[in-house]
C-alpha cells in the first residue's frame, strides 16, 4: 500500500511539474513582451519595468526562480490589474466557487447514483427507460445551453429564481442543476450498468438461495458491490465541475475563480493565465490522486501500481 | 422378467427382404449451407438496423451533415453582411431563422456553424485515431520494457487536464480552426492509445494468431490480417464517442471567447453572443442551441448503438 501511495504521489508531482514547465514555455513565447502598449513606453521605464518582474535575466534562470515561487506557493503579480497578488486573486474568488463546486458534486453523486439504482432495479421498465433518456439527454446538452435555457424559462420568464448572482440559498439551485446535469447522466448510467452486473452474478442467486429477503440482497450486496465504481468518477466528476464552472459562473453573473478565470483570458493577463492554471491544475490532479487513493483502498483487487485501465 | 411367453403381436407380420431398401447419407447434403453466411460487418449491420434509437441517431446525423454543406447555399442571404437597418429580426419567410445584432441572417450563420463544429469533431477524432493507433499499437505489440515506459508516460500526459492546456494553447497561438483542433488532440489521442493497447494485447494471445504464428506467418501479415481488423470495433466505437466530445471542447471554447475569428462563428460563439440579448431576443439562442445539442445527441445515440452491435461483450 505504501509504495502504491508513493508511486501514485510521484506521477502526482511529476505531472504538476510538466504542467507548470508547458505553462512557463507557453508564455515565454508569446511574442512581444508584455509592457507592449499602443503608448510608446519610454527605454528607461521599461528597462526598469523588465527588472522589476525578472524579465531581464536569462531564461533559464526565470525557469528556476519561477519554479522556486511556485513551490513557495506564490504565484507573481496580475500584470494587468495593478499590483494584485494572483494568489490574492484566487483568495478572493474560489471561496465562492467551492461552495457552488461541492453542493453540485452532493448533488451529481446524490441523484445520480439514485437514478441509476432506481433504474437498474427497474430494469427494462417505464422507468429504467425514461431515466436513460434523461441520461442521454444530459450526456448530449451542452451545459451552456441547459444553463441559459434554465436562466430563461425558471428566471426571466416564471420569475421563480434569481436570474443573476449567489446570495441566497435558493440562488443555488439553477446553477446547481446546470452544473451536475451532465455528470448525474454520467454517473446514473454507470451505476446501472454495474447494478445490472452484479445483480446476474452468482453470489446474489445464492444469497437469493439462502432465503434473504430482496431489500437485504439490494442494501447488503447489491448497493456496495454496484457503486463501487462510481468512486472512480469523483476524479472526472471534480475535472466536469471544475471546467462548467467558467461557463455556470459567467451565465448566472457568479463571482467566483472560474469568472476571473475567463475574464484573465479575455485580457490576455498572462500571469493570471499562468497562475489559475497551475492552482485548477493542482486541484484536479489532486482529486484524481485521492480517487485513485480511495480505490486502492476500497478494492483490494487493485494491484500495487497497476490501476491503469479502470481510470480509462 | 420377461416373459417369453407372451407372442409379440408383430411377429405374426412376415417380414421379407423387400421390406427394407438400402440407402445411404448423402455427406455433401449435410454440409449444405442453406443461407447465405453472414461476415461479422454484415451481422454488426443487422444488429444496429434493428435498433431504432442507433438509426435515428444515424438519419439526424446524414441530416445534419447534408445541411452543413448545402445548408449556407439555400439561403439568398449570407453569413458574413451586416445589414443594421434588419437587425435582430425574428424568424420570418425572408430570413428562415431571423437575424442577429449586426443584421446577419441567422440560417447562413447557423450552418456555417455546423460546418465549424463537424470539421473540428471530425478532423479532430482522425488525428487521435491516428496517434492513438500508432502509440497504443506499438505499446500493446511491442510490450515489454517499451510498453511500460510509453505507458508511464501517456498516463502522466493524461493526468494534465485537457481543458486547461487547450485554453493554454488557444490564448498563446492565436484561436483558429487549426490552433483549436490541435489543442483538442494534446491530450485527446491517450484514451485511444489505450483501447488500442488493450486490444493489441488481449488478441495477441489468443489462439488464432498462434495458429497463424506456427503456419509461418509474418509478423506484419499477423498485424495487418488479424490484429488490426479484429480491433476495429472497439475502434470505431471510440472513435464515435471522440466526435461528440471534440465538437463540446470547441463550443465551449468559443463561448469563453477562444473560437474561430470573426466574421466565421462557431454554435458556441453564437450562442454567447445571443446571451447578452436573451431576454429580448430568445430566438438567437435558439438555433444555435438547438442544434449543437441535436448533433451531440446523434452522436451519442448512433455511438452507443454502434458499441452494442460492433461488440456485444462491451455494452454497459
Amino acid at each position: 500500500m505504501t509504495r502504491y501511495i508513493l508511486v501514485k504521489l510521484f506521477y502526482l508531482v511529476v505531472s504538476l511539474w510538466i504542467l507548470a514547465s508547458v505553462t512557463f514555455l507557453l508564455m515565454k513565447a508569446i511574442p512581444g513582451d508584455p509592457f507592449m502598449s499602443e503608448r510608446a513606453v519610454p527605454p528607461e521605464i521599461k528597462a526598469r519595468l523588465m527588472a522589476q518582474y525578472g524579465l531581464d535575466k536569462p531564461l533559464y534562470e526565470q525557469y528556476f526562480i519561477y519554479l522556486n515561487k511556485l513551490v513557495h506557493g506564490d504565484l507573481g503579480i496580475s500584470m494587468k490589474m495593478q499590483d494584485r497578488e494572483v494568489v490574492q486573486a484566487i483568495r478572493d474568488s474560489f471561496p465562492y466557487s467551492l461552495r457552488l463546486g461541492i453542493v453540485a458534486i452532493i448533488v451529481s453523486v446524490a441523484v445520480g447514483v439514485s437514478l441509476g439504482m432506481l433504474a437498474a432495479l427497474r430494469h427494462r421498465k417505464l422507468l429504467d427507460t425514461s431515466s436513460m433518456v434523461l441520461a442521454v439527454i444530459g450526456v448530449s446538452v451542452p451545459s451552456f445551453v441547459l444553463a441559459s435555457f434554465f436562466q430563461y424559462l425558471f428566471g426571466v420568464k416564471l420569475k421563480w429564481f434569481a436570474v443573476v448572482g449567489l446570495n441566497a440559498p435558493l440562488d443555488y439551485v439553477l446553477p446547481t442543476i446546470a452544473l451536475s446535469a451532465l455528470p448525474i447522466a454520467f454517473i446514473a448510467r454507470l451505476t446501472r450498468s454495474n447494478m445490472l452486473e452484479v445483480l446476474h452474478s452468482d453470489y446474489i442467486k445464492t444469497a437469493k438461495s439462502k432465503g434473504l429477503t430482496a431489500g437485504v440482497i439490494v442494501r447488503r450486496h447489491v448497493l456496495r458491490n454496484g457503486i463501487l465504481p462510481v468512486v472512480t468518477y469523483l476524479g472526472p466528476l471534480t475535472a466536469n465541475v471544475v471546467t462548467g464552472s467558467f461557463i455556470i459562473e459567467q451565465i448566472f453573473g457568479i463571482g467566483g475563480l472560474g469568472k476571473v478565470f475567463v475574464i484573465s483570458i479575455s485580457n490576455r493577463d498572462y500571469s493570471l493565465i499562468m497562475g489559475i492554471t497551475i492552482f485548477y491544475g493542482l486541484i484536479l490532479m489532486s482529486a484524481r490522486f485521492l480517487t485513485d487513493l480511495a480505490y486502492g483502498f476500497i478494492d483490494p483487487r487493485i494491484k500495487l501500481g497497476n490501476g491503469k485501465e479502470k481510470a480509462a | 422378467m420377461i416373459s417369453f411367453n407372451k407372442r409379440n403381436p408383430l411377429q405374426d407380420i412376415p417380414v421379407t427382404a423387400d421390406h427394407f431398401k438400402k440407402t445411404s447419407i448423402d455427406e455433401h447434403a449435410a454440409e449444405a449451407i442453406e443461407r447465405e453466411s453472414i461476415s461479422a460487418w454484415r451481422d454488426a449491420w443487422l444488429r444496429l438496423r434493428s435498433n431504432w434509437i442507433a438509426m435515428t441517431g444515424l438519419v439526424c446525423l446524414v441530416l445534419l451533415i447534408l445541411m452543413a454543406i448545402i445548408g449556407p447555399f439555400i439561403t439568398p442571404y449570407d453569413y458574413y453582411t451586416n445589414n443594421l437597418e434588419l437587425t435582430n429580426l425574428p424568424p420570418s419567410a425572408e430570413h428562415w431563422f431571423g437575424t442577429d445584432d449586426l443584421g446577419r441572417d441567422m440560417f447562413a450563420r447557423t450552418w456555417m456553424g455546423a460546418r465549424i463544429s463537424l470539421i473540428v469533431g471530425f478532423s479532430a477524432a482522425a488525428i487521435n485515431l491516428l496517434m492513438g493507433v500508432i502509440y497504443g499499437g506499438i505499446m500493446g505489440y511491442v510490450g515489454g520494457r517499451l510498453d511500460n515506459v510509453m505507458n508511464k508516460v501517456s498516463e502522466i500526459i493524461y493526468s494534465v487536464p485537457d481543458l486547461l492546456v487547450a485554453i493554454l494553447l488557444v490564448v498563446v497561438f492565436e484561436p483558429s480552426i487549426t490552433t483549436i483542433i490541435l489543442a483538442l488532440c494534446v491530450t485527446g489521442w491517450i484514451n485511444m492509445a489505450w483501447i488500442v493497447r488493450g486490444q493489441m494485447m488481449q488478441l495477441k494471445n489468443q489462439e488464432f494468431v498462434l495458429a497463424s504464428r506456427s503456419l509461418g506467418a509474418a509478423g506484419s501479415r499477423i498485424l495487418f490480417r488479424h490484429l488490426i481488423p479484429n480491433s476495429l470495433g472497439p475502434i470505431i466505437v471510440t472513435l464515435t464517442l471522440a466526435v461528440p466530445s471534440a465538437i463540446f471542447s470547441e463550443a465551449v471554447l468559443s463561448f469563453l471567447g477562444l473560437g474561430v475569428q470573426l466574421p466565421a462563428a462557431s454554435w458556441g460563439t453564437m450562442i454567447n453572443d445571443s446571451l447578452k440579448a436573451m431576454v429580448i431576443y430568445p430566438w438567437r439562442l435558439a438555433f444555435p442551441a438547438l442544434f449543437i445539442s441535436l448533433t451531440m445527441l446523434s452522436f451519442n445515440m448512433f455511438g452507443d448503438g454502434l458499441r452494442d452491435a460492433l461488440d456485444p461483450k462491451m455494452k454497459k
